[in-house]
């Protein structure tokens, strides 16, 4: 493993990357003649990472943020929009010339449990990305690469043969995140990496993943729908709402003031672990809006509580509010 | 404090599993107040669950068995009672919401059908009756066109609108306490919102008292006046919230608070506790916390610290906190 030089500039570039599922419902549906939904998943969102730069994605459950980070990888295949890898087009990619770019992106994915094969020990998990990207020959290169690997994630040399199941959930984290790290990746995506874990492990993990990207250099997409995990890892935020980036900025800027309805709402919901704090409350009227067939306009309405006329009938862009911040309201 | 609706003592859970015993709450005492709302906190694992389905008498035996200690709810011995003395108990005057409505709601039920039958059951009401008052209390819970979604079945529900249902049904022979188990795990944080004020307005507009369970040290700060923190198995410090978030005493609750990223300002490091929760099944000896403790004495690795109160009315079970 060697630690990266970081230098600046847009390690990834995304443009109006859309994902819509077509739905054709069951066959009596089909019999009876009824149209397919659409099912608008990702809906035309822009977003970039610097190096080194950590952008956190935050959003309820059916947002899209998994959906987007199974784009950014091209796990599926979008819609429409681009991925920009270093400049280059992820899309137009070759078979061979996604591969290669695979190396550069890792995912760690929420539950540990069912993303390690618990047929195989620790050894073949952390080894076999190195086979499959050539980057280790002998047995004795990889087993010295997979020690360094369990050392960096704070696991040791006693751990190398064991299978998954003899691991807590946290310690299978550290390995989900050495298999990530085993072929020197520059962007690892974490989709809910912490979430399955009780507290006092999520905090250590949480330190696990800023030690490594201090390290090496590391650029992450972090997605989490918990708020303060997001504060806490992001230097950038994305929220999302119904497959739309609502509000995007620093981190800092969008915590303290955030501009666009649905991150006020969100932020008021949530239940800081102070008595003192302002107890939590929902700002926004009924519930998520349904991201099938959506009507035109901002996915917020009938939601929203400075709703105008013009909200219902044209979506908002991404406004440009500068110091980086973006807002999609028709109020700012 | 006014008198103890529920009071818990020394209360001990064994399970005798194939692979061994396992105590899950070992000698948990506290008690609650008419119309208090408590909160009792751990990770995974600590035997909070199984604390609340013990008060039920829900805990299955075999394997399980409650192997001492006495539940007293009105100061009736919970533990004494018979299975159909726990059926005139359990929705009537002690009613329960779980995690997972899907689960704990009957998908091939209509919602209308699961509520009415608890009703004519506990209550002897009419059919008619019934009906009325199901509508009745998904109007209460925040349920719109209630008279429309009465006859619809749970998975026609969103997540949260399922727990609504389940606190309706809940709340349907009029209970006077409420055992709520992480009611809002499953659910996004505006969900979450609106079924917390729910519930603790609930409790309070009908002067029951609550017993909150949960992983989520916001969720008790908001919902609850006392709260217990539990470790594998112990309950380790109990006390006032605000005292609890204030002035800690637990290292482990201290630990706990200290690994919670925080919205308002962003520290670069949390500082977890290090290492994982002991194995249940060949637990430490002494404090069962001592592997993971900082501060960690002799004696913490030889006798299993006492549950004393150090403050009025705050107690934690800590060597730290032992007299000399």
């Amino acid at each position: 493993m060697t630690a990266h030089a970081a230098p600046s500039g847009r390690l990834i570039e995304v443009e109006g990357l859309t994902k819509h599922f077509t739905l054709h419902g069951d066959i009596y549906s089909r019999l009876a003649g009824e149209k397919a939904q659409t099912l608008k998943a990702v809906d035309g969102i822009d977003f970039h990472i610097h190096r080194g730069e950590t952008l956190g994605l935050v959003g309820e459950s059916g947002c899209g943020k998994s959906t987007t980070a199974r784009l950014v990888t091209r796990l599926i295949e979008p819609t429409g929009g681009a991925v920009k890898l270093k400049g280059e087009d992820l899309l137009a990619f070759s078979a061979a010339r996604l591969k290669r770019a695979r190396k550069e992106i890792q995912l760690v994915f929420q539950d540990p449990y069912s993303s390690l094969n618990p047929r195989k020990t620790v050894m073949h998990i952390l080894s076999r990305p190195m086979e499959l990207h050539g980057l280790a020959r002998s047995w004795a290169e990889k087993r010295e690469k997979v020690l360094e690997l369990l050392h960096r994630v704070g696991l040791n040399v006693e751990h190398i043969d064991r299978y998954p199941h003899e691991f807590s959930g946290g310690q299978r984290q550290r390995i989900a995140i050495a298999r990530a790290l085993s072929v020197d990746p520059e962007l690892v995506i974490g989709d809910e990496p912490v979430s399955a874990l009780d507290v006092s492990i999520q905090a250590q993990i949480l330190n696990l993943f800023r030690d490594l990207q201090a390290q090496f250099g590391l650029t992450y997409l972090f997605i989490a729908h918990d708020l303060s995990v997001i504060r806490h890892i992001s230097d950038r935020v994305a929220v999302m709402y119904v497959g739309k980036i609502v509000e995007t900025g620093p981190a800092a800027a969008i915590f303290e003031t955030p501009l666009h309805p649905y991150t006020k709402a969100l932020l008021a919901a949530v239940p800081e672990a102070d008595p003192t704090r302002p107890p939590p409350r929902l700002t926004l009227k009924g519930e998520v809006s349904t991201p099938i067939d959506p009507p035109p306009g901002c996915r917020l309405c009938g939601r929203c509580p400075r709703e105008l006329p013009v909200c219902a009938e044209i979506a908002p862009p991404l406004a440009d509010l500068g110091g980086g911040r973006q807002v999609a309201c028709h109020n700012l | 404090m006014g008198e103890a609706v529920l009071e818990l003592e020394d209360v001990t859970v064994r399970f005798r599993l194939r692979r061994g015993d396992l105590t899950a709450v070992n000698g948990v005492s506290f008690s609650i107040a008419r119309g208090e709302t408590f909160g009792l906190v751990g990770e995974s694992g600590s035997g909070k669950s199984v604390t609340a389905r013990a008060i039920m008498r829900l805990v299955p035996e075999p394997p399980g068995e409650i192997e001492r200690g006495r539940i007293l709810f009105e100061g009736i011995d919970v533990l004494g009672k018979s299975d159909a003395e726990m059926r005139a108990l359990r929705g009537r005057r002690i009613a329960m919401v779980f995690q997972e409505p899907m689960s704990a709601l009957n998908p091939v039920f209509t919602v209308h059908d699961q509520i009415a039958d608890a009703l004519r059951t506990n209550l002897g009401l009419s059919r008619q009756q019934a009906r009325e008052r199901v509508i009745e209390l998904l109007s209460l819970v925040g349920i719109p066109s209630p008279h429309k979604r009465v006859d619809s079945y749970v998975h026609e529900f969103s997540g949260g609108m399922r727990q609504r249902v389940m606190l309706a049904m809940a709340l349907s022979c009029n209970p006077g306490f409420l055992i709520a188990d992480e009611p809002t795990t499953a659910l996004d944080v505006t969900i979450q919102a609106t079924i917390l004020e729910l519930i603790t307005g609930m409790i309070d507009r009908l002067g029951m008292s609550l017993l909150f369970i949960t992983h989520n040290l916001g969720v008790v700060a908001h919902s609850c006046d006392r709260i217990g923190v539990m470790y594998a198995s112990h309950l380790v410090e109990l006390g006032n919230k605000h005292e609890i978030f204030a002035r800690p005493q637990h290292p482990y609750t201290i630990g706990l608070l200290n690994s919670i990223p925080r919205l308002d300002a962003q520290a670069r490091y949390l500082t977890p506790i290090k290492g994982s929760v002991c194995n249940m099944m060949e637990p430490p000896t002494g404090c069962k916390f001592h592997p993971r403790c900082a501060q960690a004495m002799d004696v913490c690795r030889r006798e299993v610290p006492k549950f004393r109160e150090i403050a009025p009315g705050h107690m934690a079970a800590c060597h730290l906190h032992g007299p000399g």
